[in-house]
């Protein structure tokens, strides 16, 4: 008898793109803007982002080791989650709320669904929801990086700022969403990567822009003031929640750009970026029932029958 | 680039699809006629249909092209002898996929004698092209092993208008269809013009893939350069992607047509050939030899001297790997046909069959461990038919069976660009086959 051979099912080859390598392209798009707001809001930020990557990884890994679970944290997803969490946070956040934070959205937004790929909520923005709710008051204490003295974002208080001092992140906020400069760069390498389409991003700053102008708000305030750059190309581009169907994208990038608008415009609050992409993020599956094409040659069939 | 005017553009293009690499290896490496082996083992089932049924019997002499089984039903082929010496068995053998399958067993003796009964088979008419193909034993050589005759007798009713020459070769790897359009390129171009005769067609397109300029170039002098040209033979230069070669795909570039699932090609006026079918039906009717031997091209990660060889039909792939001088100890799989589409074969003691066209000799590279589903929707861009892989998989691992009804798994024609291009790794084209069986299983 001679050598028995491997019988797999065809192809029997790969494209060598993989999970891993996807999770890393994001994070290195998320790099610029990430250490950009280490060098403007100083080493407290770099404390924040440490604590939330760290908390994220030990949380999965403990879930893991807890659940004789096959171990994840390779896919370095959890690395992205704890990255995008940090950044969405003031560098005044006390290190032990930014841990919870990364512990609820590792825990409970992520793993209590079932781990990578069956969450419904973006984990990190969830979990900054949370933060917000329960935290209110130590979450909105921003730092103006010019004069380091506590300052509100722009989008909440009456202050004339310059398109560039918007576009290059010299306002208050949280460490990674000030640079509209630097994250549009990493949207950018994420497109010409094709990790992400441009859809989302394009529908969803649009939405809001268009809106704004037609209430007569400030344009640049509007799209570079507040947390729509980082949201609108890093948070409601996530895979696993928004939808694949490149219509039910349009949608829900409008979809979140009008909810933006209207919290930002109608309620208390001064942002409405995470709360629109999570209500959208809801409603995601039944955009992509509802937005799947037809098979090749389906249609003709139809229409002759 | 211009284009000179015979040369066609797709009509259309379908969505999805991707750019592989094409380790064309072997394009410029002339085909080697490998001697003639010990023993061959001719299976009997070398297409779709019912099996050949066998006429010879232990200890009968036979030539190459006797014909030691006739076809056991419309949808099906005969099978011819592949070299002359004496018939030792015929039996059953699981050395194929591992299904029990009958087998004819002939040693050889060394002489590859023509049978002195094979002469020139004359094509009056229509019909008569039916019944070359079929007593050529000729099945799809593009690798599905459909038999040709059923494909060159249309029903009464279907209009065709278009004949498609399917020279995409879209694989990566295999050159055998392009080498036959180099080395056989008088019979390709011949068999065109023969078939579009008798069968009344209008339009020929020749597809070729834009991998390959210098055959391009060649059928279009050589087309333009016979008797009876005049104008409706196009060659038609495809983009270099896969699965330009797929017969939807083909049909699309060339007239624009959909061609749905379970429909055929002349439901939409088309016939599609491959082009070493074409020149194979020519050679039998210009010389009566039936199809015995093949052209397939040996290569992969485990091959360093790939080569492309005309092989006896029925030879073990050993002796065939041991003649270019592949060392299978380190090899993982041996492949029948492309990366992307190939059988993967038990052992190397598997025979070559017609439909076969090249011999992937594998080394398996590390790769990355599958992870969930991230939802990227790759595998649905990618899909030439619009299908989502992604939500087959979930709907199969859940048991739902009314969604799983709802996503056109017929329309899957496993080309493998789902499983290609997914980044968690996650088997799709394999999860579409048990989807697929699945369905049947319910109805």
């Amino acid at each position: 008898m001679s050598k028995l051979l491997k019988v797999t099912s065809s192809p029997h080859i790969r494209h060598q793109d993989s999970t891993r390598g996807i999770m890393s392209d994001v994070i290195i798009a998320l790099l610029p803007a990430a250490i950009y707001g280490c060098i403007l809001f100083g080493w407290k930020a770099l404390l924040v982002l440490i604590t939330t990557i760290a908390t994220a990884v030990a949380a999965e890994a403990l879930w893991n080791l807890a659940l004789h679970k096959k171990q994840t944290i390779g896919d370095l997803s959890a690395v992205l989650t704890g990255l995008l969490l940090g950044m969405n946070l003031s560098s005044e956040t006390p290190f032990w709320i930014a841990a919870i934070g990364s512990v609820v959205a590792i825990i409970v937004v992520k793993q209590m669904f079932g781990g990578l790929g069956f969450n419904f909520a973006n984990p990190a923005m969830t979990a900054r929801i949370v933060l917000l709710v329960s935290f209110a008051g130590q979450m909105s204490n921003y730092v103006s990086p010019i004069d380091a003295v506590s300052s509100a974002t722009p989008l909440a208080r009456e202050a004339t700022f310059t398109l560039k001092q918007l576009f290059f992140g010299m306002h208050g906020g949280a460490i990674g969403e000030t640079s509209a400069f630097l994250l549009i760069i990493g949207g950018i390498y994420l497109m010409l990567r094709r990790v992400i389409k441009p859809i989302i991003p394009v529908a969803f700053i649009g939405t809001v822009a268009i809106a704004s102008l037609i209430a007569g708000q400030d344009l640049k305030l509007a799209i570079f003031g507040g947390g729509l750059m980082l949201g609108a190309i890093f948070m409601a581009t996530d895979y696993v929640t928004t939808p694949t169907t490149d219509l039910g994208k349009l949608i829900f990038g409008i979809g979140c750009g009008l909810i933006t608008f209207v919290i930002r415009q109608f309620s208390p609050l001064p942002e409405g970026v995470s709360y629109a992409i999570l209500l959208m993020n809801i409603l995601t599956p039944h955009i992509n029932s509802l937005t799947l094409s037809k098979p090749f040659g389906a249609r003709e069939v139809a229409k002759n029958e | 680039m211009k284009l000179p005017e015979s040369i066609l553009r797709p009509v259309k293009l379908i969505r999805g699809g991707m750019h592989l690499d094409h380790q064309k290896n072997t394009a410029e490496c002339e085909t080697i006629i490998m001697l003639a082996p010990k023993t061959v083992y001719i299976p009997l089932s070398q297409h779709i249909g019912a099996p050949a049924k066998e006429i010879v019997k232990k200890g009968d002499a036979v030539f190459v092209g006797t014909l030691i089984g006739e076809a056991g039903g419309f949808v099906s082929a005969p099978v011819h002898s592949s070299v002359s010496g004496t018939v030792t068995d015929v039996k059953d053998l699981t050395i194929g996929n591992g299904t029990l399958q009958k087998y004819v067993i002939i040693e050889s003796d060394g002489k590859m004698e023509k049978d002195p009964a094979l002469k020139p088979f004359a094509v009056e008419n229509f019909s008569d092209l039916a019944e070359a193909a079929k007593q050529c034993g000729l099945v799809g050589l593009g690798g599905a092993g459909f038999p040709t005759h059923v494909k060159l007798s249309p029903s009464k009713e279907a209009k065709i208008d278009t004949l498609i020459i399917n020279a995409a070769e879209c694989e990566p790897y295999i050159t055998s269809d392009y080498r036959e359009c180099v080395e056989g390129l008088n019979d390709v171009i011949e068999g065109v013009y023969l078939i579009k005769q008798k069968l009344g067609i209008e339009k020929v397109v020749i597809g070729v893939e834009s991998n390959k300029p210098r055959a391009i170039e060649l059928l279009m002098q050589v087309a333009a350069d016979h008797r009876d040209y005049d104008d409706s033979v196009k060659i038609m230069k495809l983009p270099s992607k896969y699965p330009q070669g797929a017969e939807k795909v083909i049909i699309y570039s060339a007239t624009g047509r959909k061609l749905p699932a379970g429909k055929l090609p002349s439901d939409v006026g088309c016939i599609v050939m491959n082009v070493t079918s074409v020149a194979t039906l020519y050679r039998f009717i210009t010389t009566g030899m039936p199809l015995v031997s093949k052209r397939i091209t040996v290569d992969g990660t485990a091959v360093t001297e790939p080569k492309n060889l005309i092989v006896p039909i029925g030879t073990p792939i050993k002796e065939i790997l041991d003649f270019v001088g592949v060392d299978t100890e380190d090899a993982d799989r041996i492949l029948m046909g492309g990366p992307m589409m190939g059988n993967p074969v038990v052992s190397d003691q598997s025979v070559l069959e017609k439909r076969n066209n090249a011999i992937l000799v594998m080394r398996d590279t590390k790769q990355p461990s599958q992870t969930a589903c991230i939802r990227c929707g790759r595998c649905a861009d990618t899909c030439p038919m619009s299908l989502y892989p992604a939500m087959v998989e979930t709907a199969l691992r859940l048991g739902n069976k009314e969604s799983l009804n709802s996503l056109n798994i017929n329309y899957c024609m496993e080309c493998g660009c789902c499983s290609y291009v997914c980044p968690a790794k996650r088997p799709l084209t394999q999860v579409m086959r048990t989807a697929k069986a699945e369905i049947r299983r319910q109805k």
